[in-house]
């Protein structure tokens, strides 16, 4: 029993002094969008410790005053069972905290809509989660690169995601938290890096048998050096054609690459041909920053029907 | 001929896996085994008579009780499967494929096959006795969903063996759960099975809401219900809510694949997004249908051994009808990483924090039934206790994923596995544990050893703390969940080694329980007084285990606690008052829900296979059935008073 104490005390302190490690990555945020999602969780962590802390003080206390062994003193009242006082503090203490939260959790949610810089031009990269791999298009830069993604510093980025697979999550714990990438749909996600370095990203969303292999590195530069390495792609790599983009979409793993041009409306194409037509009926794309999004466009959805029938 | 034959068992049969092999050769023994043994001791009138065509809520009770206790093995065993496969960075002990049928299977046995059927064991055998009836209102439909429910669980398990397991995880998202991304029959065992035993599992719901507010003693109102009783009716509510979601719910993704539909998919119009709506509008009421009763059965224990009444009763009542009414408004929590916006998200975000606070109030009530009691160390005592921090600490986490953009952080990775293994693992299973020791004497009529007991309550807390309290670390350091192998140089291995060996603490603790209910059953105390805990609520006021008409005379009830109260009495008055016997009217057995449930797995079996003439086989055998019923008049009888004046003298029980 003493044993088992031991071991769950060593782990818990392995735990939490392990979280200074920079191997914790979410506890090492990046960016500016990881770090409010980093205060929320510390502050979340605080207010429960309010409640749980002394919940487990007074467990430990009566478990042990309370014990029926002979000739415990503590006093014994069977039929007490009842007190207004004591329900009040309990329904009370746990319904302020809740509001707190509920406060402190809606202020984040909300600030995280906008991008963590509004005077900065930002970047929009557009990524398609495949399988089982990632494809990220630079609609303004031309160039596209598969497992890899590379960034400026300080400059707000964002990813416009969707998937022409299973669906997805686009994960870079040190930046930020994750959005689904669904067929059919493009969702806009704001990160942002605060420093150089190299972070891990995921998909987080099961999608069958090469899922675990979806891992992409993702890496922050100065905005020198970011332009200097889109000059490099642009002259050194391959251009994507369409060919090249249908068997990366087929089902397998792949390397890190780089494309010098991609082939226009691409990523629409696939948003569209996994039926972004009929959801664009429906939903008012609200968000105005996807400007790359402008699929419904009576032609585009035309051509892509005749495209379909055609298959037929 | 040959070739054709040759091709299709190639298919039909799941080869390749010399695992594989040996659980074919272990389920062809087993089954020659069981029926060597029922032949040789001429069992097999015995083994219809008496469980086959029963429609004694106790018998079914322990019917339901043994079948999740195999299922607890298996998805056990799943577990443990996983939990080497991830022990060390590429590791080579399972494969992708193999990996995901194996964690797709753990958590739909887990929840489906082995929480809800234990859950309705508990129902069974408890809820008749401790509101003073013979038996639930509708016993015939009663054995129809323990049979549903087993002939479900059965052709789910059958894909292990034959076609091939499903592998899209346990709640299946379209479009990977569809036609194009998973072919194979694994998905199609996942809906039928499910389907079958759910139509059971709703219909429990109905049979014991309509036993709880029909079949109470005279003179126990709502309010003088035991709290478990209560618990149970709550969760009845959330079934009957519930479960039609789930069912049309797989029904429209069986359209998709089986007459391709496109409901869930885009191309077509449809919406993946709708399913995952769907399952979850079922799937988070899912979790409160099986953690409330748990959360009855601690409240019995607590009041039970600190011989006190329980603290703040109608504050338990109301907490419990608030939690089953809020259960229906977080199901989105389950995906804030959707992008449905940050209006839906802050909603959602509150109303799952809000679920906190009746459930935190609990958790003070049963501390304060405690404070000032005289607390007894019994097993299930211990479990009780056990589960306050681990439920505390489960449900801080909890709260820590419902603030929306920190969930952004903790969605599918092992934060959240940790998260929902400590609520369902530290409250249902270790209630349902409690609950097993709490009424074993009641059912069997001998006690559990002691000794044995405490082994498995060590080993089993150490190996759940041992193993998931690393996986939150490992949800910080970025790993995400269904990944069947990892890098070096993410640095999880370490961690990951712990929670393996943590995991096979608690299969140790499996062992222990195994061996302990053997040994109880060779040398177990036995149970004489009906008694045992001195106990406070009316199954405790018949012999164990309880005549097949539980009440020789139904007793009245004056207030909560209502056994409690007639000791009382009986210790001021001393003489003991003579009972006056009545014939008493009880339903005749059956073999109608075996055999329908026999054709329903049939019926499953070919849709499964999309085999039209067996799918359309087995439902007419099951409409047959259901005629063959309505034209049985003679489905009851009474019990004429000698015989129960028999009975009760052979039990001491003098009239």
């Amino acid at each position: 029993m003493h044993i088992g104490k031991l071991i769950i005390l060593s782990i818990f302190i392995t735990i939490f002094l392990a979280g200074c490690d920079s191997r914790y990555l979410i506890l090492n945020p990046q960016g500016a969008v990881a770090q409010k999602e980093y205060h929320l969780i510390i502050f979340s962590i605080f207010l429960c410790a309010i409640v749980v802390i002394p919940v487990l003080g007074l467990l430990v206390y009566i478990v042990l005053r309370y014990r029926d062994k002979p000739g415990n003193k503590a006093p014994y009242r069977p039929d007490w069972d009842d007190s207004k006082r004591l329900e009040f503090i309990w329904w009370g203490i746990p319904i302020i905290i809740i509001g707190i939260l509920g406060f402190a959790t809606a202020k984040t949610t909300y600030d995280l809509v906008d991008p963590p810089k509004k005077d900065v031009k930002p970047l929009t990269i557009e990524v398609t989660s495949l399988d089982w791999k990632w494809l990220f298009q630079y609609p303004d830069q031309n160039i596209a690169t598969v497992n890899y993604v590379e960034i400026p510093k300080d400059v707000p980025v964002q990813f416009v995601l969707t998937s022409d697979a299973p669906m997805n999550s686009f994960w870079v714990p040190q930046l930020g938290g994750q959005l689904y990438t669904m067929p059919g749909m493009a969702m806009g996600l704001w990160l942002q890096a605060d420093r150089k370095g190299e972070y891990f990203g995921s998909g987080a969303n099961f999608t069958g048998e090469g899922f675990a292999h979806m891992n992409f590195k993702v890496k922050s530069t100065s905005t020198k050096e970011f332009n200097q390495w889109v000059k490099q792609v642009k002259e050194t790599a391959p251009a994507l054609t369409k060919a090249d983009y249908n068997s990366l979409a087929k089902q397998g793993l792949s390397l890190e690459k780089s494309y010098s041009t991609i082939p226009k409306g691409l990523f629409q194409e696939i948003v569209i041909k996994n039926g972004g037509q009929y959801y664009s009926q429906h939903h008012h794309m609200k968000n105005e920053d996807m400007k790359t999004m402008n699929v419904a466009s009576d032609e585009q959805t035309h051509t892509q029907h005749e495209h379909q029938e055609g298959g037929k | 001929m040959l070739d054709k034959l040759k091709d299709f068992s190639s298919r039909f049969f799941v080869t390749g896996e010399p695992m594989i092999y040996g659980a074919d050769v272990a389920i062809l023994l087993t089954l020659a085994g069981i029926i060597f043994v029922l032949t040789y001791l001429k069992k097999w009138k015995w083994l219809w008579r008496e469980w086959l065509t029963t429609v004694d809520h106790k018998k079914i009770g322990i019917m339901y009780m043994l079948s999740s206790l195999l299922m607890l093995f298996r998805g056990g065993v799943d577990a443990l499967l996983m939990r080497i496969q991830l022990a060390f960075p590429q590791w080579h002990f399972l494969d992708s494929n193999h990996y995901n049928e194996i964690f797709t299977t753990h958590g739909t046995i887990m929840i489906l096959f082995m929480a809800m059927p234990l859950m309705f064991a508990f129902f069974n055998i408890v809820v008749p006795l401790q509101i003073g009836a013979r038996d639930v209102a509708y016993p015939f439909l009663n054995a129809v969903s323990f049979w549903l429910f087993f002939f479900g669980a059965m052709l789910f398990n059958l894909s292990f063996v034959i076609g091939g397991s499903p592998d899209a995880g346990w709640l299946s998202y379209p479009p990977l759960s569809g036609m194009q991304f998973s072919p194979g029959p694994g998905q199609d065992f996942y809906i039928w099975g499910i389907q079958i035993s759910g139509i059971g599992s709703l219909a429990s719901g109905i049979n014991f809401i309509m036993t709880i507010l029909k079949m109470r003693a005279p003179g126990m109102k709502l309010m003088h219900m035991p709290l478990f009783t209560w618990s149970v009716l709550a969760s009845c509510i959330i079934i009957i809510f519930a479960f039609p979601v789930l069912t049309v719910t797989l029904a429209l993704l069986f359209i998709d694949r089986f007459f391709d539909g496109h409901l869930f998919t885009m191309t077509g119009g449809g919406n993946p997004m709708m399913y995952i709506n769907l399952i979850w509008m079922w799937g988070h009421p899912e979790v409160y249908i099986v953690v409330l009763p748990a959360f009855g059965i601690f409240s019995e224990i607590v009041a039970t051994f600190s011989q006190k009444k329980i603290f703040g009763y109608k504050s338990m009542v109301f907490s419990m009808m608030i939690i089953s009414v809020l259960s229906y408004f977080t199901w989105v929590h389950h995906f804030f990483t959707m992008g449905a916006g940050a209006n839906v998200n802050v909603f959602f975000a509150i109303t799952t924090m809000a679920i906190g606070i009746p459930t935190g109030v609990k958790v003070f009530n049963w501390l304060f039934t405690m404070f000032r009691g005289r607390i007894q160390m019994t097993q299930p005592m211990l479990w009780t206790i056990a589960f306050i921090p681990c439920f505390v600490v489960g449900g801080a986490t909890g709260v820590m994923l419902s603030a929306a953009p920190a969930d952004y952080q903790y969605h599918n990775s092992y934060f959240l596995v940790a998260h929902f293994h400590q609520v369902l693992i530290g409250g249902v299973v270790f209630g349902f544990f409690a609950g097993l020791y709490y009424w074993w004497p009641k059912m069997f009529g001998f006690k559990l050893n002691d000794r044995l007991g405490k082994w498995a309550f060590w080993t089993w807390n150490i190996g759940f703390y041992v193993c998931f309290m690393p996986q939150y670390a490992l949800g910080f350091m970025g790993m995400t969940r269904r990944i069947y192998t990892y890098d070096f140089d993410m640095g999880w291995g370490p961690l990951n080694v712990i929670s393996t060996v943590g995991a096979f603490f608690m299969g140790i603790g499996f062992i222990f329980q195994a061996w302990q209910i053997l040994h109880g059953i060779k040398y177990g105390e036995r149970d004489v007084t009906g008694d045992p805990w001195n106990g406070r609520t009316l199954e405790w006021s018949i012999p164990s285990p309880p005549p097949h008409y539980n009440f020789a005379v139904i007793p009245t009830v004056t207030g909560q606690d209502a056994w409690w109260t007639i000791k009382e009495e009986r210790k001021k008055k001393k003489a003991k008052e003579t009972a006056v016997f009545s014939p008493i009217h009880m339903p005749k057995n059956s073999g109608i829900p075996f055999i329908m449930s026999v054709f329903w797995f049939i019926a499953g079996f070919g849709l499964t296979f999309h085999w039209v003439w067996m799918a359309i086989f087995g439902l007419t055998g099951v409409g047959a059935c259901l005629l063959a019923r309505s034209f049985q008049y003679n489905s009851d009888y009474y019990i004429p008073v000698d015989e129960i004046r028999h009975t009760e003298d052979s039990v001491g029980r003098v009239g």
